[in-house]
C-alpha cells in the first residue's frame, strides 16, 4: 500500500529516509526531528494550514454576527490547536489522530448527541423557538386595524441626518388632507402650509424642518421603522411598508404577572403551561404558537404506550426483519450462484456476462424503483401485460411484499455478484482441487471449503447490507409507500418498515414532530445495534475456526 | 513517503472538518448579507418557475426605489426550508407559496399579517382573499388561484356530462365500442388522492371541517367518519373497481394525464397544469365543472391560492411590506406570473386582461366558482394521508362504513 500512496514528488526523498526508519527504530524521534524539510512538504503544509485559517475566518463572521461566543471560542481554540500541532515537530501520533477525531466529533458524535437530546423535547412544528419568540409571534399576529380608522399615506422623515437622525412619521389623511407628524411621543397636527404634498395621493413630499427619506434610505433603517409605534387614543399608528400607515391595536397581549396571554376583544386568557410549551385556555383551547420545552421521557413513554404506535409495532418489526434478511439473503444467494457459475473454468464469454450482470447496479436506483413501481401497475404495468396476468400487485399484502423483495433482488444481486466474484478469486483453487482428489462431490467441496471461506470474507458485508436494508426507506417509499393499508388502519401498511412507519407518525400528522421521530429512531438504532453486535461476535468465532 | 502523503490527506481532512464544525451557522451567507447592504436589500424566495417570472419585476422594483432585490429559487421543500431558515434568522424577507402553508407558518411564527386597504382588497377575487385569511387576519397577498375541472376529449365525448352517472354511461359506451380503455381518468393510486376525489365527496354530501361563526374552518368539527361521509363514500364505492370501474387504483398521478393524452380515456379530472400536455398531444378538448351525483349536492373542487408572504423574522420587513402590499397588487406582475405558469390571476383586473387571450382560463375559473377554499388550518395536514388511503381502500372494494370510520378516528387522534 505504501508505494501506491506515495506521490511522484516524494520518490526522490525515499532513499534517505527509509533506512533511517527501518534501521533505527528506537531513535526514530530524533531522526524525525532532524528529517529534512522538502519544498513540496512545506508548500503543502502552508497551503493546507492557510486553508484551515481561511475557513476559520469565514466561519467566524456569522458566529460574531449571531453573538455566538461559545461557538467562536471553540472555533478559535480548534484552529489554534491545529496550527500548534502541525507547526511543531512534536506530538507525532496526535498528527494522525486529530483529523479522524475531529471528523468523528463533527459527523458522528455531535449528530448522535443532538438526536438524543432532541428526543427529550417537544421540538417540532409549533414548538420550534423560545417562549419569547412565541409571545412576539402571538402579539404581532394579533394586530388588527382599528375599525373605521384612517389609512394614512406615509412619508418617513427626520430632523437630523437621513442615516442616523431620529425618525418621524409624516402622515397625511388622503381624504381630508390633514397632515400630522408622529413619533414615539405621540401624534401632532401640522399646519398644512408647512408641507408640500402630492396632489394625487396626498403623500407628503416636503416639510419644513424635516428631511424626507427616499425609499432606499428608508429601507436601510427598516427595523427602526417597523419598531416605531405612534401611540394614539384608539391604539397605535404603525407603518405598513414605507408609504402607508394604519391605526392598529394588538388584540392579544402577554401579561408577565399572570404569565398569560389576554385577548382584549373576547376577554379570554391563555395561561402558559411550561409542561407542554403552549398557552392553554381554561377550556383546553391552546394557541398555535408554542415553544420548545423539555418533556423528559414523554416521547419514550408515548412510543411504548400509545396503542397507535405499539399495537402494530411487533408485526412491523417482524416484516422489517423478514425484509432485511430476505433482501440480503436472496441477493446473496443469486449473486453467489451467478458468481460461482461464472467462476467455473469451463464457462466461456464470462466478461460479456459480467458486464451484462453489472448493468442493474450501474443504473440509478431511484429511477429504477420508480420504473419498477409502474411495471407493477395492475392495468398499465409491464408485468401484467407481458404475462397476461391480472394481479393487483400492490393491492394485496403478500403480493406487495413479494413485489418489493423482487425489486430488491433485482437491484441488489449485482453487488453481491461483484463481491463474491472478488472473494472467490482469493480462494486458492488448490483447495477445491484437493477435495476432488479426496473424492468429494462438487456440492461437498462447496459446503465444506468454498462457502465457509466465502463467509469469512463476506460476513461483514452481509451484516452491513442487513443494517442498510433494515432502514431502506427508498425501497418502500418509492414503490408501495408502505401499502397496502388495511381498511381499518391507515397508519400501518403491510410493507411498512419501522422507519417508513415512523416517518408517517412523525411527519404525517399536524406538522413535523422531530422529538417523537428522534425517539423512535433511537429505538431502531438499539435494535440494529443489538443485531449487528450479535452477528459480529458470531463472525469472530467463525474467523477463529477457519483462520 | 507514506507519512507525508498521509499527512497531506490528514490536513486536508482537518480543513474539511473545520469547515464542518464552524460552517453550520452560515449555511446561507447570501441571506446574511442583506442586513449589511447599505441601501437596503430585499430577499425573496420562490420556486424555480416563479423565480424566473419574478426576476424582471424585482429588478424594476429595486431600480425604482434604489434598493437591491434578490430573488432566490428554492426548488425543493420551500415551506420547510423557509420555516427552518426563519427560525435560525437566515430566512428571506418575502416568500411565495400556496395558501395552505399559512397554518403551519403561523404556528411557527414565520410570517406576519399583512394590512391591505379596503380598496386594495376589493380588487381581488373574493375566494382568494378568503383563502389567505386565517384566524380573522390576512396573512398574504394572493396572485393566482387554481382548481380542478373535468377535461374531456371532444372527439370522443362531444357533450359535457351533467352528472357523474351520465359520464359513466358515456364512458362505458366508449369502452364497449373499443374507442377508449378507461371510463374516467381520476387519479387515485394505491394510497388514494384526497384532492382529486374531493368534488365527488362533497357531491355525496361529505365535508371535512365544519365552519365557526366567523367562517373559519373548525378543526373540532371533523366531518370524516360522520354519517354524511359514509353516505358519500358509499356512492363513491359504486364507481369503484367492484362497481362501475370508473375509479381505479391503477390510475395514478403519474399516468392519468398520459392516459388521457393517449386517448385511452375520454374524461380527465385535473387542473390547468394538464392543459400543456393536452395541447402538445393535439387533443381537442373542452373544460367543464366536475359533475356531481344525480340528485346529489354540488360537486365542489378545492380552490388553492398562491400568495406572497412577509417573513416575520426578515431583515427588512418595512421594505418587504412595501413590496408585497403596494407592488404585488399591481396587475402587470400578476399577468407576468400568469404567463410563467397559466393559473387564473387572483387580481380581477389581471384576470380580465388575460381572459380574452385564453378561453381555458375562464372555463377553469367557472369550474372553481362553487369551489371550497382548501383549509389552511394545521389540522388539514392530518387529513390527506388517512383520507386518501380510505378512498383507495373503498375504491378497491373495502366496506365504506368501516373504512371511513377508522380514517376519522385516526385523523381525530392526530389533531391536537
Amino acid at each position: 500500500m505504501s508505494t501506491s500512496l506515495s506521490g511522484p514528488g516524494s520518490a526522490e526523498q525515499a532513499p534517505g529516509r527509509e533506512p533511517v526508519r527501518r534501521g533505527l527504530p528506537r531513535t526514530s524521534r530524533t531522526a524525525r526531528n532532524h528529517a529534512p524539510i522538502t519544498a513540496t512538504g512545506l508548500v503543502g503544509k502552508v497551503v493546507l494550514l492557510g486553508l484551515v485559517a481561511g475557513i476559520a475566518i469565514w466561519a467566524a463572521f456569522p458566529l460574531v454576527e449571531a453573538e455566538h461566543w461559545i461557538g467562536l471560542g471553540i472555533l478559535a481554540a480548534t484552529t489554534a490547536g491545529l496550527f500548534y500541532l502541525y507547526l511543531s515537530r512534536r506530538h507525532i501520533p496526535a498528527k494522525y489522530l486529530v483529523p479522524g477525531t475531529l471528523f468523528l466529533i463533527a459527523f458522528q458524535i455531535f449528530p448522535v448527541l443532538y438526536t438524543a437530546s432532541t428526543a427529550f423535547t417537544n421540538f417540532g412544528d409549533g414548538h420550534r423557538g423560545s417562549k419569547d419568540d412565541a409571545i412576539v409571534a402571538i402579539q404581532t399576529s394579533s394586530v388588527k386595524q382599528v375599525p373605521g380608522s384612517t389609512e394614512y399615506s406615509l412619508s418617513i422623515a427626520t430632523k437630523g441626518d437621513p442615516a442616523t437622525g431620529a425618525l418621524v412619521f409624516l402622515l397625511s389623511d388622503p381624504k381630508t388632507r390633514e397632515v400630522f407628524a408622529g413619533d414615539a411621543g405621540g401624534l401632532r397636527k401640522l399646519d398644512a402650509g408647512q408641507v408640500e404634498a402630492s396632489s394625487l395621493t396626498g403623500k407628503i413630499t416636503a416639510a419644513e424642518g424635516y428631511t424626507i427619506l427616499n425609499i432606499g434610505q428608508a429601507s436601510g433603517r427598516s427595523k427602526e421603522i417597523t419598531d416605531l409605534v405612534v401611540p394614539t387614543s384608539g391604539g397605535a399608528i404603525r407603518s405598513n411598508g414605507l408609504t402607508r400607515a394604519y391605526e392598529g391595536t394588538a388584540v392579544r397581549a402577554y401579561d408577565a404577572g399572570c404569565d398569560c396571554v389576554k385577548d382584549s376583544e373576547t376577554g379570554k386568557t391563555w395561561t402558559a403551561d411550561p409542561g407542554v410549551g403552549s398557552f392553554v385556555a381554561a377550556d383546553g383551547d391552546r394557541l398555535a404558537q408554542g415553544w420548545k420545552v423539555n418533556v423528559g421521557f414523554e416521547n419514550f413513554s408515548r412510543v411504548l404506550t400509545d396503542p397507535n404506535i405499539s399495537r402494530p409495532f411487533f408485526g412491523t418489526l417482524l416484516w422489517n426483519f423478514a425484509f432485511a434478511i430476505g433482501s440480503t439473503g436472496l441477493t446473496f444467494l443469486l449473486g453467489m450462484g451467478i458468481a460461482l457459475a461464472l467462476h467455473s473454468p469451463r464457462m466461456r464469454g464470462t466478461n460479456l456476462y459480467r458486464v451484462l450482470l453489472i448493468l442493474p447496479y450501474a443504473m440509478p436506483s431511484f429511477a429504477m424503483l420508480l420504473v419498477w413501481r409502474d411495471m407493477f401497475n395492475t392495468d398499465f404495468g409491464l408485468l401484467n401485460n407481458l404475462f397476461g396476468l391480472d394481479v393487483d400487485w400492490f393491492g394485496g399484502s403478500w403480493s406487495a411484499r413479494a413485489a418489493v423483495l423482487l425489486v430488491q433482488l433485482w437491484l441488489g444481486y449485482p453487488y453481491m455478484f461483484l463481491v463474491t466474484t472478488g472473494a472467490l478469486q482469493a480462494i486458492p483453487r488448490e483447495l477445491t482441487e484437493a477435495t476432488s482428489v479426496d473424492g468429494a462431490s462438487p456440492w461437498q467441496s462447496f459446503r465444506a471449503v468454498t462457502l465457509p471461506l466465502l463467509l469469512v470474507a463476506l460476513s461483514p458485508l452481509l451484516i452491513a447490507s442487513f443494517a442498510y436494508n433494515f432502514n431502506n426507506v427508498n425501497a418502500i417509499l418509492f414503490t408501495t409507500e408502505g401499502g397496502p393499508f388495511p381498511a381499518d388502519n391507515p397508519t400501518n401498511g403491510a410493507t411498512d418498515l419501522l422507519i417508513t412507519y415512523t416517518y408517517r407518525l412523525a411527519f404525517g400528522a399536524q406538522g413535523a414532530e422531530y422529538g417523537l421521530a428522534t425517539t423512535v429512531s433511537i429505538f431502531i438504532f438499539a435494535i440494529v445495534a443489538v443485531v449487528a453486535a450479535i452477528s459480529f461476535s458470531r463472525t469472530r468465532k467463525q474467523e477463529e475456526v477457519y483462520s | 513517503m507514506r507519512i507525508r502523503t498521509a499527512g497531506v490527506v490528514a490536513v486536508l481532512g482537518l480543513a474539511l472538518a473545520a469547515s464542518g464544525c464552524g460552517g453550520s451557522d452560515s449555511d446561507k451567507p447570501a441571506a446574511k448579507e442583506s442586513a449589511k447592504a447599505a441601501g437596503g436589500k430585499l430577499v425573496i424566495w420562490a420556486d424555480d418557475k416563479r423565480t424566473a417570472a419574478l426576476k424582471p419585476f424585482a429588478e424594476e422594483f429595486g431600480k425604482e426605489n434604489g434598493v437591491t432585490v434578490e430573488v432566490q429559487a428554492v426548488s425543493k421543500d420551500l415551506q420547510t426550508n423557509f420555516v427552518t431558515a426563519s427560525q435560525q434568522g437566515s430566512g428571506p424577507d418575502v416568500v411565495v407559496g400556496a395558501h395552505d402553508w399559512i397554518g403551519n407558518m403561523v404556528q411557527n411564527g414565520a410570517i406576519d399579517p399583512v394590512q391591505l386597504g379596503a380598496e386594495q382588497k376589493s380588487g381581488f377575487n373574493e375566494t382568494a382573499i378568503k383563502a389567505v385569511t386565517f384566524n380573522g387576519q390576512l396573512y398574504g397577498v394572493p396572485y393566482a388561484t387554481e382548481n380542478i375541472a373535468l377535461i374531456r376529449n371532444t372527439e370522443l365525448a362531444p357533450e359535457a356530462p351533467k352528472t357523474i352517472e351520465d359520464l359513466v354511461a358515456a364512458g362505458k359506451k366508449l369502452k364497449a365500442e373499443k374507442k377508449a380503455s378507461e371510463i374516467l381518468c381520476l387519479q387515485s393510486g394505491q394510497n388514494g388522492d384526497a384532492y382529486h376525489v374531493y368534488p365527488l365527496y362533497t357531491s355525496g354530501g361529505g365535508y371535512l371541517f365544519g365552519t365557526t361563526a366567523n367562517g373559519d374552518y373548525d378543526p373540532k368539527d371533523l366531518g370524516v367518519g360522520k354519517p354524511e361521509s359514509i353516505a358519500a363514500f358509499q356512492k363513491i364505492a359504486k364507481l369503484g373497481e367492484k362497481g362501475d370501474g370508473a375509479l381505479k387504483r391503477s390510475i395514478t398521478g403519474e399516468n392519468s394525464i398520459a392516459t388521457f393524452t393517449g386517448k385511452k380515456c375520454a374524461f380527465l379530472v385535473s387542473g390547468p397544469w394538464a392543459i400543456a400536455d393536452a395541447k402538445k398531444a393535439n387533443i381537442k378538448y373542452d373544460i367543464s365543472p366536475v359533475p356531481g351525483f344525480a340528485g346529489g349536492k354540488e360537486a365542489q373542487p378545492f380552490v388553492g391560492v398562491q400568495a406572497f408572504y412577509v417573513a416575520a423574522k426578515g431583515k427588512n420587513k418595512a421594505l418587504a411590506q412595501e413590496f408585497v402590499t403596494n407592488y404585488v397588487t399591481k396587475p402587470e406582475l400578476a399577468v407576468a406570473l400568469y404567463k410563467a405558469e397559466p393559473r387564473p390571476p387572483a387580481l380581477t383586473a389581471a384576470f380580465d386582461q388575460v381572459k380574452g387571450e385564453d378561453p381555458d382560463l375562464a372555463k377553469f375559473s367557472e369550474a372553481g366558482k362553487n369551489g371550497q377554499v382548501l383549509p389552511a388550518i394545521p389540522a388539514m395536514a392530518a387529513i390527506w394521508d388517512p383520507f386518501g388511503k380510505a378512498e383507495a381502500a373503498i375504491i378497491g372494494g373495502a366496506d365504506p362504513a368501516k373504512t371511513i370510520t377508522a380514517a376519522g378516528k385516526t385523523i381525530a387522534g392526530q389533531i391536537k
